[in-house]
């Protein structure tokens, strides 16, 4: 990185300057006095949770509000052009010629229809005056470049024939095919598993280093950012907070605000017992003794040979294959993997909403099984047209309780107890914030007094900040009331961050089992070592010593 | 069995049973209907003796498996009938012989098949034409006077009926300003001029209806497409207005417009009556409607069949086309 920082010399290179930038949508002000500078071939991170606006500047530099009624005022020169003044022909040279934009989903921001060569090729011919054939050529090139294999062939296929990081490196690609002087990337890896998001970092980083573009890096998430950009700027609520190179503004933070979202983000390297910011222990108990199994309490759900089959026929998919846990009261059990692992699967089958179609699951000591379930999709989870307090009424009317006011006394209660008030029993899902309706979610696992809650991904789709609040309030119930837990997450950073133990999942098949320290510590397994050397440092050192690993797991 | 061999075969089998059920429905429809089918076709003066005759001449006193099964066979191996004085011989798909006047159900069909597929055809290229043509434009001028006016329209033509919009064609363009004649089929393989000239208007009228259907769909998924995250792509990749509606949000379109067609298409073979009847075509649709009026099983069976095959096939073409036009969808 510090030979691209060399290649900056004074002012006279500015490439993105943006001053005093406003959006406004009806009353709402997504961006508030914005101000920043790029230099030439300098890459700076846009950091901020959902909603602070750092999406909406991305488009702003491409004057991509122009005709859908938002108000835009201040100024915004890229590459020379006056976005606001520029006319439409000057516009539709930026756009793709100056400055390219990667989109976040991959999948949908390409056409389906047509193969990802001729679309590469369509964008190309809008910038230079060159044949089909030129242009088609050009496609597989910048393909090509960005490590598609067999380009030439892979450029006539369509999108969903591509894997998640193939879309990714060909919105890339196609970024590339104009020779632009910025990139633009918008939440470039966030629809990506932690490995593929490695190689997308990893392929920015070369890229940059190569062609000495500058790039305008916009993410929520801070380890993605402090692995690729020079500089951060952390905005919230459309303005910024602060502004600096990207060690000063991670490593000795000023504003409180920039403090608490890093004291938020979970790190892969804290041990859990280091209970600092909101990493604190779930259960102080089962985390002194989880490494002696003698001293391991009673056992309240075993699996043994779990196996899981979908579609019929000889050409069955095997989702999980062979998998034995055990899960001990009060302990947090982790089961991380990528998407595809099998991890999904697996909790479903604990909880009884899938049939194993080999193996079983015994209930430890108790008759009832007691297992609940708290879902990834805190909106879709929960029915729209109920209100939540009816929602987490449901296991209690279906294990028989008629009593309304007994159900209403006891919703009030569960409410409470999550950290909402009990008088929210008749409002609906729409009225509560993303975090707010996990509690809910929560609240409605609780209502059958389980003593093993199977969390899917709880907290994948909220911000880092309300992600700890959550995360934090599983560890209260935890220790209050004794309850086992199954958190089941792609994110290694979170699972590490509430796991006693921890097991490792790859292709339907557990390739690494124990307790969660010795695991992310000393990993045996090569799977387990390429995860973590692929999580995003928060440090940019830690993040080159990883780069360097990652290129050693890639050529050994 | 994959592939295209695969699925040809799959529709064949399930178009054979699709028709065979809708072969026994009707045949159990006509069983329990009401009235006297022998005095229906024999005529109101025939006498008690001569209804009877009727009656054992049509084979009406067999049992309902019986008459079924006769059918059956003579769709396979043709059929041998006797008209109390000659026997006449109706080969091999043998959809049995009409009650009135003895003609052979598949001549009949045969005869008037044509009309109703010049008809169809003809009017689905302009309805194609004319309406997805009408929704580009609305989704390229959306939000404009011109989008405003194009919905007004094809609001309109939705809510018209067939038989007003042909009246009013039909006085305008044959009585006041005299540029067509009266339609009368002219058979495509003696003139093909005459044919289209006598074809226009019937064709308008059919399309001009179906055409702001399609307006509405193209128009609306369109619009959908134009939402989509792709679209935003090339707009920030500064690919041009024209591209963008003519490229790819046309084509998001096609999907819809497809499935639509063949199910317009396949109906229509039978279902144009009123168009037949209001321009006096002779065709499918029409001779079915007589065909029920005087309780022509053998007729009305066959007929049936012919149309159902249609939607049938149609509904194929249609599936084979989507896997053509989005290569994600798999044909099984």
């Amino acid at each position: 990185m510090s030979s691209v920082e060399a290649s900056v010399d004074g002012p006279v290179d500015v490439l993105v300057e943006v001053t005093d930038l406003t959006v406004g949508f009806g009353s709402l002000r997504a961006v508030d006095g914005l101000s920043f500078r790029l230099q030439k071939g300098a890459a700076l991170g846009l950091v901020g949770e959902s909603g602070s606006g750092k999406s909406t500047v991305a488009s702003a530099l491409l004057g991509l509000h122009r005709g859908t009624g938002a108000d835009v005022g201040g100024s915004v020169r890229v590459a020379g052009i006056d976005v606001q003044e520029a006319s439409e022909a000057d516009l539709g040279r930026l756009r793709g010629g100056k400055a390219a934009m990667v989109f976040q989903d991959p999948l949908s921001s390409l056409d389906p229809y047509y193969a990802i060569g001729d679309q590469i090729a369509e964008v190309y011919r809008v910038h230079a005056r060159v044949s089909r054939r030129a242009a088609r050529a050009r496609a597989v090139d910048v393909l090509d470049r960005v490590g598609i294999p067999d380009a030439a062939r892979r450029s006539r296929s369509r999108p969903h024939e591509f894997s998640g990081g193939m879309r990714q490196r060909a919105l890339i690609a196609m970024a590339l095919a104009c020779e632009p002087e910025l990139l633009i990337a918008d939440e470039p890896t966030t629809a990506l598993d932690v490995t593929v998001q490695a190689q997308i970092l990893d392929l920015l980083h070369t890229l940059r280093e190569e062609t000495g573009l500058g790039l305008l890096l916009v993410t929520h998430d801070v380890g993605v950012a402090a692995e690729s950009v020079d500089e951060i700027l952390v905005m919230r609520n459309g303005r910024a907070v602060e502004h600096g190179p990207v060690g000063t503004v991670l490593g000795a933070p000023t504003e409180p605000y920039t403090r608490d979202l890093l004291g938020a983000v979970p790190r892969v390297d804290a041990r859990r017992a280091r209970s600092e910011g909101s990493a604190r222990p779930l259960s102080a108990a089962s985390s002194e003794t989880s490494s002696e199994a003698s001293a391991a309490p009673e056992v309240v759900l075993e699996a043994t040979g779990l196996r899981r089959e979908f579609g019929r026929g000889k050409p069955a998919f095997v989702a999980v294959d062979d998998v034995s846990l055990t899960v001990h009261r009060g302990e947090t059990l982790g089961i991380v993997g990528e998407s595809g692992s099998g991890k999904t699967t697996l909790g479903r089958m604990l909880v009884g909403l899938l049939k194993p179609t080999a193996g079983e699951i015994k209930p430890g000591g108790g008759v009832r099984p007691d297992v609940q379930m708290v879902f990834q999709d805190p909106v879709s989870s929960l029915n729209p047209r109920r209100s939540v307090g009816e929602s987490i009424a449901d296991p209690l009317r279906a294990r028989g309780e008629r009593d309304e006011g007994r159900i209403r006394g006891r919703v009030r209660e569960l409410l409470e107890r999550v950290g909402l008030e009990g008088a929210h029993y008749d409002r609906y899902p729409h009225e509560f914030s993303g975090g707010q309706r996990q509690r809910v979610g929560i609240a409605r696992a609780l209502a059958a007094d389980p003593r093993v809650i199977v969390c899917d991904e709880p907290v994948s789709a909220l911000d880092v900040t309300t992600q700890a609040q959550v995360v934090a309030l599983l560890g209260e119930l935890q220790r209050e009331l004794g309850l086992a837990l199954v958190f089941v997450a792609h994110d290694l950073a979170v699972v590490r961050q509430v796991s006693d133990r921890v097991a490792v999942m790859r292709r339907g098949r557990i390739v690494e089992q124990g307790p969660a320290d010795e695991v992310y510590d000393s990993p045996q397994d090569p799977y387990t070592k390429q995860l973590l050397a692929a999580v995003p440092a928060l440090d940019p050192e830690v993040a080159a010593q990883r780069r360097a690993v990652r290129r050693e797991l890639a050529t050994a | 069995m994959s592939g295209f061999g695969g699925f040809v075969l799959r529709r064949g089998i399930g178009t054979v049973i699709t028709l065979l059920a809708i072969s026994v429905i009707v045949y159990v429809v006509f069983f329990v209907t009401p009235g006297n089918v022998a005095q229906i076709t024999c005529g109101p003066r025939c006498s008690p003796e001569q209804v009877h005759q009727v009656a054992q001449q049509l084979r009406l006193d067999d049992p309902l498996y019986l008459r079924y099964w006769h059918f059956l066979q003579g769709i396979l191996v043709g059929q041998d009938y006797s008209t109390g004085t000659s026997v006449e011989h109706c080969s091999a798909p043998c959809l049995g012989l009409s009650y009135q006047g003895d003609q052979q159900v598949t001549q009949l069909i045969l005869a008037k098949l044509p009309v109703s597929l010049s008809l169809v055809f003809g009017a689905m290229v302009l309805w194609l034409i004319l309406g997805v043509g009408t929704g580009v434009l609305s989704a390229w001028r959306r939000g404009r006077f011109t989008e405003r006016l194009l919905t007004g329209i094809t609001l309109a033509g939705v809510a018209t009926p067939v038989f007003v919009i042909g009246l009013v064609l039909m006085i305008v363009v044959c009585g006041q300003l005299q540029l067509l004649p009266f339609p009368q089929y002219v058979s495509l393989t003696d003139d093909p001029e005459q044919w289209a000239w006598n074809l226009l208007l019937p064709w308008l009228s059919l399309a001009l209806i179906e055409a702001a259907t399609f307006a509405r769909l193209t128009r609306a998924s369109m619009l959908e497409t134009l939402a989509e995250d792709h679209i935003r792509t090339f707009r920030a990749y500064g690919v041009g207005e024209r591209s963008i509606i003519g490229r790819h949000a046309l084509r998001g379109a096609f999907a819809p417009i497809i499935a639509l067609n063949a199910n317009n298409v396949g109906s229509a073979v039978g279902g144009a009556v009123l168009t037949e009847t209001l321009f006096g075509l002779p065709g499918i649709g029409q001779e079915l409607v007589h065909a029920v009026n005087v309780v022509d099983l053998p007729v009305v069976v066959g007929m049936v069949l012919v149309i159902g095959f249609f939607v049938v096939i149609a509904n194929a073409v249609a599936d084979v086309l989507y896997a053509v036009a989005d290569r994600r969808v798999v044909l099984a």
